[in-house]
């Protein structure tokens, strides 16, 4: 039971950071891309009937790992508290300016908006990426599974390290590129004209610096925590999920290369499946790594909820997913093709 | 000022202001399907000209809605980490239950409704109306659900770790409780929306402008104004009531003012309660009608807070008892309103009678602080206890996030939630101001260009 909670959550995070991220990635492109109003607005267009979808991802992914870990949603959250706060302000701000823009025909007050909405996204972007460094790094926890992280305190992955060290910045830097990027193949899929050919100009740069610095992270990663290696060494079949990241990139450049948009973003929506599965595959069974000794690991088997819960949760959550998914895919089948920049309003 | 503090008002207020939009969304919700089915059986260009101006404000006031919503979410974790993880077994399903069931249904209905009409058949754009009205009334259920367990805990059981677990799904969705305070409070939202849309209907009469649109968004108003205001008093009010007496009655006792048990208990309408001396102050009081609205009969005896140790009496008692009456008394405003508009309706003086537009423009704040004291008068009649008789407020807070940090949080959302409100006033005003008529594409082309 505790194995397939542990996949079900991660799913759903990984279909949140798929969704939602190629919606961050045209937002932080959003800041320097577009040149003229009507690009602005077929950029924005591009994400504006599924954004909000997108990020329902996060709250059904967070209600069921709220009911299905009951102490990881507690211990977490409460621990990441001033991170998590911010990262609040920015999803909030990041909505409404999105939305004050079909309603406000004033330019100075649209680049405003758009300035706030792009800095939100890269903020956003940024701190997912060091939210999960900070998972993979380890938290100090208590002995009753509590923590509570500053902001930073001296930017080294120790004992009692911050939010922010220098290995959850790089984390953030692989999410801030890695979801640019992929924000980049959604608008080559999803606009025309100019505003096409300059998205596409920037991916072949784009997936060089990804590559570098997935490189770097995983160097890092296995400095900071040399055991996330030991599912791989155990289960050797498991080093597909690697050798997945490579495949994926090397496709994100194939098919951008003979413009097959939708496979070259798929490749990357792949990409981000096996970097995070990989991650999940490297800390499990643990959920949340303590740096002040592993007896004060938050397992699955700690965090798990009890039987009747788990059996209640899994037959309504594998009805409503069902369902969920049908939505999804009717939505995103009644939007498919280019933004129609004349019914742009 | 302790963390406890901090904390109860950390969501105190950012559920309090979340809970202004989604009292309007579920309420417009109900009032567009009703202008779309009428724009669809008559084939009136108005009527859907009509419900594409609402639509304009329900998708602002729809965002609004769920940027503030994600927060509350996350609270439970932030800063309730310990009721969390006591309670997470139980209510973190009905919390992920809406996300599945409810999100993702009403933003794929959204998106379609508000960007998609000229992509879609007339009948499938009334159906989005339709699935948006289910999509936010499952989102209120499912919430109220929640909140129902911790009024009223039911189908659980406590496991060794202290830790709370479901043992029926159904059992959970159908609470008694949650089910008379769903229809009290979904008849609340629809309350707000009525008197949202009567009260734009009036300014638009008042102002002489888009008088045919005033017409429509008046009568519809005070339709289901009238409906909706009798509704939430009886029977919705009325079975509520005698719900929580039966199940909370230190909170009934608290909410009366009523310190004292006693045969034949009248009602204090108006008075100041005074917990040092344990007496209403400046009573005025109506003889034996409260036995009578709890028990059916002038004689029964009501127990009061003498009947409770101190340490189980509600812990903000005259707020409770203030956010109480004044639920109750606009509630009886809002009937006697809606009557007189409902009559001079059918008898075809409302558009003309601007003593009555006046009313219905100027009430419009007033649903809002309705429902507002009605869930203040909800949340503070279960203190002091967090999960009613199994936890306490005090047992459930986040002990390891320090009040500093939570004051630094709460500062945050105040000044980032006055913002909010700033905008969605400038927002829906231009909207309103602009009025229903269709865009001239004079405009938007020189924008673009």
């Amino acid at each position: 039971m505790g194995f397939i909670w542990f996949w079900l959550v991660a799913v759903m995070i990984v279909a949140y950071v798929v969704l939602d991220g190629f919606d961050l990635g045209v937002g932080i492109l959003h800041l320097f891309l577009p040149r003229t109003e009507a690009e602005r607005r077929a950029s924005l267009h591009s994400i504006g009937p599924v954004w909000d979808g997108n990020e329902v991802w996060l709250l059904a992914g967070g209600g069921t790992l709220y009911f299905a870990f009951p102490l990881l949603y507690a211990s977490a959250f409460s621990g990441f508290y001033l991170p998590l706060m911010i990262v609040l302000w920015l999803l909030v701000l990041r909505g409404v300016t999105l939305e004050l823009r079909n309603h406000i025909d004033v330019g100075v007050w649209l680049s405003l908006l758009d300035g706030v909405f792009g800095l939100a996204s890269a903020f956003l972007a940024i701190f997912y990426g060091a939210a999960l460094g900070n998972v993979l790094r380890g938290v100090p926890l208590q002995p009753d599974g509590y923590f509570f992280l500053p902001l930073w305190t001296n930017w080294r992955p120790g004992a009692h390290p911050g939010i922010l060290d220098w290995y959850t910045v790089i984390g953030g830097l692989v999410a801030l590129v890695a979801l640019t990027l992929h924000g980049a193949l959604w608008l080559t899929i999803k606009v025309s004209g100019d505003l096409e050919k300059r998205a596409s100009r920037l991916i072949n740069p784009l997936l060089l610096l990804v590559i570098l610095l997935t490189i770097v992270s995983l160097i890092a990663t296995i400095a900071v925590r040399p055991a996330s290696l030991n599912n791989f060494y155990a289960y050797p079949i498991t080093f597909i999920v690697p050798i997945g990241v490579l495949a994926s990139l090397t496709g994100i450049w194939l098919f951008n290369r003979s413009g097959q948009p939708m496979k070259a973003f798929l490749c990357s929506s792949l990409y981000l499946f096996f970097m995070l599965a990989g991650a999940c595959w490297g800390v499990y069974p643990t959920l949340l790594p303590a740096t002040t000794g592993a007896e004060r690991d938050i397992t699955l088997s700690r965090a798990l909820s009890g039987p009747h819960t788990l059996a209640v949760g899994l037959a309504w959550w594998l009805f409503g997913m069902t369902l969920a998914v049908c939505y999804v895919v009717f939505v995103y089948s009644r939007f498919k093709g280019k933004v129609d920049v004349d019914a742009v309003h | 000022m302790t963390a406890e503090l901090i904390h109860r008002l950390h969501f105190a207020f950012t559920v309090t202001f979340h809970y202004l939009f989604p009292q309007l969304t579920m309420g417009l919700a109900l009032l567009i399907v009703v202008l779309k089915t009428v724009a669809l059986r008559t084939g009136s260009e108005e009527w859907n000209q009509a419900a594409r101006f609402w639509a304009k404000i329900f998708g602002i006031n729809f965002v609004f809605g769920v940027v503030t919503g994600i927060p509350l979410e996350f609270e439970f974790g932030t800063n309730w980490s310990r009721f969390s993880q006591v309670s997470g077994g139980v209510i973190g399903q009905p919390l992920a239950m809406e996300g599945v069931f409810s999100f993702f249904l009403e933003s794929a209905f959204l998106g379609l409704f508000l960007y998609g009409e000229k992509r879609i058949s007339k009948r499938m754009h009334w159906f989005s109306a339709v699935m948006i009205w289910l999509g936010s009334w499952i989102s209120g259920f499912f919430i109220i659900v929640t909140d129902a367990w911790m009024q009223h805990p039911v189908a659980y059981s406590q496991m060794p770790n202290g830790q709370f677990e479901v043992l029926s799904f159904w059992q959970l969705l159908l609470n008694p409780w949650g089910l008379l305070q769903y229809l009290h409070n979904m008849t609340g939202a629809l309350i707000t929306g009525s008197f949202v849309m009567a009260a734009v209907g009036a300014f638009y009469l008042l102002d002489g402008k888009h008088a045919a649109y005033g017409r429509i968004f008046t009568r519809v108003g005070v339709i289901t104004g009238c409906i909706s205001t009798i509704l939430i008093i009886f029977p919705t009010g009325d079975l509520h009531g005698k719900y929580v007496a039966r199940h909370q009655p230190a909170a009934i006792a608290a909410m009366e003012g009523l310190f004292h048990s006693e045969a034949g208990a009248g009602i204090v309408l108006i008075g100041q309660p005074n917990e040092e001396t344990g007496q209403i102050d400046n009573p005025l009081v109506v003889n034996n009608v409260l036995s009578f609205l709890i028990y059916g009969t002038t004689k029964a005896e009501v127990t009061g807070l003498d009947r409770f140790p101190r340490d189980q009496w509600p812990t903000a008692l005259p707020l409770l008892y203030y956010a109480y009456h004044i639920m109750a008394g606009l509630g009886t405003y809002f009937v006697a309103l809606m009557i007189v508009a409902a009559f001079l309706l059918w008898r075809g003086r409302l558009y003309s009678s601007r003593w009555m537009l006046w009313l219905l423009l100027i009430s419009f704040p007033l649903p809002y602080i309705a429902n507002t004291a009605g869930w203040m008068t909800a949340e503070l009649g279960r203190q002091p206890w967090l999960i009613y008789g199994l936890m306490r407020t005090t047992e459930g807070y986040s002990h390891t996030v320090s009040a500093g940090n939570g004051l630094f949080t709460l500062i945050g959302f105040m000044g980032l939630y006055t913002l909010l409100g700033l905008l969605f006033t400038v927002l829906v005003y231009r909207e309103i101001s602009h009025g229903p008529q269709p865009k001239a594409h004079g405009v938007e082309t020189a924008i673009a260009g």
